[in-house]
């Protein structure tokens, strides 16, 4: 009898939600491998598994068949215990040899740690492969979880995305027997709903591929993939037109159709006066349909469908997805003109009935806080010199943001809000900086969403989330693990993402005060705690944290150390992390921020608490300096000081820091020389405010004391 | 791939068609109704209150609660006072017309039925793209919500297909499936019209004769004339009555009194409340904030109505029982 075989299981359901399928097939793997891992019937990473719309599939390799028989040790009385002065078993050995069930003379004596020991060594049989993964599969399938399951006999019977129908379980060529919601397991697969065989038997898992594709199953979604891909692109080539890519929807036409087919439609070309946006909200989330461009990016009067068949026999299908389309159009149509007939600031009173937040107010009074706080970050820019002046735009952008949440057309299409108040605003004349603000201002909904595109937008856009934060913050609304119901960390990414890539410098606590003042402003009933803010600002910089590592590649110690040192404003602060990763390797610098290091700790020591470089230091007298180090030292730090002084006004804080790397020839011989702790109080109290002075001076670019040498991060 | 191929020469000729095609309106429901017939559901007629969707028609309401197996099929016109678009929408409508199921406890093969259902109205189901698409359903009026999927013909919604989860507040033993048709829908692709009121309602009548003036009127009522004040005393009159027969039900002690009380009478008011909330809500006489509030005072009394037929339930089997030893 050969030792391993293959093992394949496949549960058969009713359509799982697509978006689903890809999650719960990578949880299934994870959960198979520990318990074949942990019942010693496979290592590790054995296990393939992948899915389709009504099944979900495991195919584990080289599983053991029978499990190794294991010895195991049980310990018993010590042998003191045991055995009495002449050597002779005590009632104590006795009862243990009758608990283990083995014979007085069969046990013996093992030596440990804690001295000899009576001990019984028990051979456990391995089981089969058969037995345990009978008892493993269910119980598997029990713990895959779902972000809304479903009972589909009774309440009280097995939870699951969709109703179980089927399970296919076959190790070695035979079937594993369970059953699972009154389903028992079998050797018979299902094929494709209307074209396949409705039951398919099966021995393996090539056999499984092979029989599920001529009955038109797809079943492991590269293969869909391509098949959707190939397809788009021979139906595009034959009429130079391309393809709007999207590969979101790819993904989930992949996961909708178990065998899917690429078809090409029309659509009335009258309906491309409606702007391009519309069209492609219609067709992608409402039809899943991608786009057409032809070839210089306009959008064609084309759609490409996929279906979950082998071909159109005739026609019918196409036909009737141009009249869903043709409908759906004509709908956005009729939205789009009946808007029209009402200017985007008419709708601004309807806003008092919209409630953004029950404790917060309306979208009407959102606007008044958005429309302070966009003035107030347009006129911080534009008075520093820093911008040109783009307040009365970012003002009437905030103002009209939100109206067109009232609009028939995004309530129809939610998605497309923001975008529509913009394509309205242009339609009805607003400047455009006006309307592409409008458009952008909620933006950047992630990572990879690029920020707006004005001036006046990243107003608006900062000012929109920087509300909602803060305004939740006061209510108590703060995000805690897996719940963020306002998605306030995606508009804590958005403000860090838009500061950094335009570049805007601000101190974000200002920021946040305007903010909380505007609140207060709205509705005096909330009281803005003086906490809530520095939770803000925490929130925020904890989110800066995130994207400077992530995004832009930084280690952990180069921007706690920067951010250390000042992270309000947090343009300025990722210039000092730039400096701070320019300039690590230099001979000089890991040894000298080991230097500051100890000058914290030992600051700390003496303090009997935390030493912060912002703490108020007693001034160092010359005077009372006993050596030639001391001395030099501060004679060292006065003239470096100066010189990264304006070094560090100018912003240049590469340089800066190379001069303060030019301390440690001083620092060194300091700690060698001289002994901190000096009997006399005054010398002791001189050295250690030279030495917080030092902390102080040199940690306003970056605080050295948190940068960890190369070899330990 | 050869699909890709012959795509390239797939006939187009289905997307005008020249003669009538499809199946009349109420040949659409007769053959329904005669395939669940067949299947064993009862035939039942629509509910004689104004009801928003077949759910709340008591036939499926208060029938998914409890033990007791049913099966039933039944055509229920639903009214949207929101969805009205005075008869000028080629897909809108005021009234729609549900062809409700619900079996229960849920066969296995309850999608092979559904799909036998299609076949039985002349849809040819590998010539069209059949899908079933992720869709949970809820009604908070309800306090009830499934788990299931729109199915999809050719990108068309044409059923809602849900295991229901709970109803009034209730979790359900056993488990019913609700099919819900949308014939209209339905109806207006298999004749290959694009506009609802060009439907063959029979041979001799189109759907615009039949329904129009409806379509017509009821959105001028629903958006115009209907006066929000009388509506909303209407409302509250209907709540406060469905208050007092909860409130009488809860002070009853005898269990026989308990079974003969009106509950259903109370079912029908909070089926009022729901409608009424409908108008005042397309009349745009509803604030936001107010509108949750209102949501969960009709939940609140359809809850309690549920509680109160359950209990009037389990009393009759106990009654039974008794009468049986």
């Amino acid at each position: 009898m050969k030792g391993r075989a293959e093992f394949l299981l496949e549960i058969g359901c009713e359509e799982i939600p697509a978006g689903m399928i890809a999650k719960a097939a990578g949880d299934l793997k994870q959960i198979l491998e520990t318990q074949l891992a942990t019942h010693r019937l496979a290592q590790k990473g054995s296990v393939e598994t992948f899915g389709a719309p009504r099944r979900l599939i495991a195919i584990a390799r080289e599983i053991i068949l029978k499990q190794d028989d294991i010895t195991q040790e049980i310990l018993g009385p010590p042998k003191s215990v045991a055995y009495d002065a002449v050597g002779q078993p005590t009632r104590a050995a006795q009862s243990f040899a009758e608990k283990q069930a083995t014979p007085l003379e069969k046990l013996s004596i093992v030596a440990t740690p804690k001295g000899d020991y009576l001990a019984v060594k028990k051979v456990i049989a391995g089981r089969f492969a058969k037995d345990l993964l009978a008892e493993i599969v269910p119980q598997a399938i029990r713990e895959l979880s779902f972000p809304r399951s479903m009972y589909w006999t009774s309440a009280s019977d097995l939870r699951f995305i969709r109703p179980i129908r089927w399970a296919v379980a076959i190790l070695d060529g035979k079937v594993v027997p369970f059953t699972l919601a009154g389903v028992a397991s079998s050797d018979t697969s299902s094929g494709h709903r209307f074209l396949g065989k409705p039951k398919i038997k099966v021995k393996d898992s090539a056999e499984l591929i092979d029989r599920l594709r001529r009955n038109f199953v797809l079943a492991q979604p590269s293969e869909r993939h391509k098949k959707i891909e190939t397809e788009i692109q021979a139906i595009l080539a034959k009429r130079s037109l391309r393809l709007h890519a999207d590969a979101e929807l790819t993904e989930l036409v992949t996961y909708l159709n178990e065998y899917p087919t690429a078809i090409l439609g029309d659509f009335d070309p009258s309906y491309l006066n409606l702007p391009e946006e519309i069209l492609l909200t219609v067709m992608r989330d409402h039809q899943k349909y991608f786009g057409v461009t032809d070839k210089d990016g306009a959008l064609a009067p084309h759609f490409i469908a996929i279906i979950n068949l082998d071909k159109d026999r005739k026609g019918l299908v196409r036909a009737g997805h141009e009249k869903v389309l043709r409908a759906r159009f004509s709908d956005a149509r009729f939205f789009w003109e009946m808007d029209q007939k009402k200017k985007l600031g008419e709708h601004l009173p309807r806003l008092k009935q919209v409630t953004y937040e029950t404790r917060l107010g309306s979208y009407y009074d959102k606007v008044e806080r958005m429309r302070t706080l966009a003035r107030w970050l347009a006129n911080t820019w534009s008075q520093g010199g820093v911008l040109e002046s783009h307040a009365d735009d970012a003002d009437r952008a905030a103002e009209l943001a939100k109206c067109d949440l009232v609009t028939d057309m995004v309530r129809e299409f939610t998605e497309l809000q923001g975008i529509v108040g913009g394509l309205y605003a242009r339609a009805q004349g607003e400047p455009e900086d006006v309307a592409t603000a409008i458009y952008d201002h909620y933006r950047p909904v992630g990572l990879d969403d690029p920020i707006p595109r004005n001036l006046a937008g990243c107003s608006v856009a900062i000012a929109d989330k920087l509300d909602a934060i803060v305004g939740c913050f006061a209510v108590g609304a703060i995000p805690s693990g897996s719940s963020d119901p306002f998605a306030l960390r995606r508009a804590a990414l958005g403000i860090v993402k838009i500061l950094l890539e335009r570049k805007l410098p601000l101190s974000i606590s200002s920021a946040i005060s305007t903010a909380a003042n505007a609140l207060r402003q709205t509705a005096p009933h909330i009281e803005v705690k003086p906490e809530a803010e520095a939770q803000v600002l925490e929130f925020l910089l904890e989110r800066a944290r995130y994207i400077l590592r992530e995004r832009y590649g930084y280690a952990y110690d180069e921007v706690n150390a920067a951010l250390a040192a000042g992270g309000d404003d947090i343009v300025d602060a990722i210039a000092r992390v730039a400096a701070i990763k320019a300039i690590r390797k230099a001979k000089d610098f890991v040894p000298l921020a080991a230097a500051f290091k100890r000058i914290r700790n030992i600051l700390e020591k003496s303090a009997g608490g935390a030493a912060k470089s912002n703490e108020k230091s007693s001034t160092v007298k010359p005077e009372l300096f006993r050596e030639e180090a001391e001395r030099e030292l501060y004679e060292a730090a006065q003239r470096i000081g100066e010189k990264a002084h304006t070094l560090k006004r100018n912003a240049k804080y590469k340089e800066a820091l190379e001069v303060i790397a030019g301390l440690r020839p001083a620092v060194d011989n300091f700690f060698n020389k001289v002994l901190v702790m000096a009997q006399e109080e005054e010398v002791k109290k001189n050295r250690l405010a030279l030495l917080q002075s030092l902390l102080k001076e040199f940690s306003t670019i970056a605080d050295f004391s948190e940068i960890v040498p190369e070899e330990q991060n | 791939m050869t699909a890709a191929k012959s795509l390239a020469k797939a006939p187009r000729k289905a997307a005008t068609p020249a003669k009538p095609q499809g199946l009349t309106f109420q040949d659409l429901i007769f053959k329904l109704e005669k395939f669940w017939t067949d299947k064993g559901c009862i035939l039942q007629q629509p509910y004689d209150v104004e009801v928003g969707a077949g759910t709340m028609h008591p036939e499926t309401f208060l029938r998914v609660l409890g033990p007791e197996p049913y099966k039933v099929v039944y055509v229920q016109p639903s009214r949207r006072p929101a969805d009205g678009r005075y008869g000028e929408n080629p897909n809108r409508l005021f009234k729609h017309h549900q062809l409700q199921v619900i079996l229960k406890p849920t066969p296995t093969d309850v999608q092979d039925l559904y799909l036998q259902s299609l076949e039985a109205v002349g849809i040819n189901l590998k010539e069209h793209d059949v899908r079933f698409e992720e869709d949970n359903w809820e009604s908070p009026t309800l306090g009830a919500w499934g788990i299931g999927w729109q199915v999809l013909l050719d990108g068309q919604e044409i059923t809602q297909f849900t295991y229901f989860q709970q109803t009034g507040g209730f979790d359900l033993q056993p488990v019913s499936v609700e099919l819900t048709y949308g014939l209209d829908r339905i109806a207006s692709y298999l004749q290959g019209v694009d506009n609802v009121f060009d439907v063959r309602w029979s041979k001799n009548l189109t759907y615009r004769q039949v329904r129009f003036a409806d379509e017509q009127q009821f959105s001028g009522y629903n958006f115009e004339w209907a006066d929000p004040v009388a509506t909303r005393k209407m409302f509250d009159l209907s709540e406060s009555e469905v208050q007092r027969l909860v409130k009488a039900y809860a002070a009853l002690k005898s269990p026989d009194e308990k079974r003969r009380f009106p509950i259903l009478a109370a079912y029908d008011l909070c089926l009022k409340c729901s409608h009424l909330f409908n108008v005042l809500d397309a009349r745009g006489a509803i604030s936001t904030t107010e509108r949750a509030a209102l949501i969960n005072r009709v939940r609140q009394l359809t809850c309690k109505v549920a509680a109160g037929w359950l209990e009037q339930r389990s009393l009759e089997v106990a009654a039974e029982s008794g009468a049986a030893q």
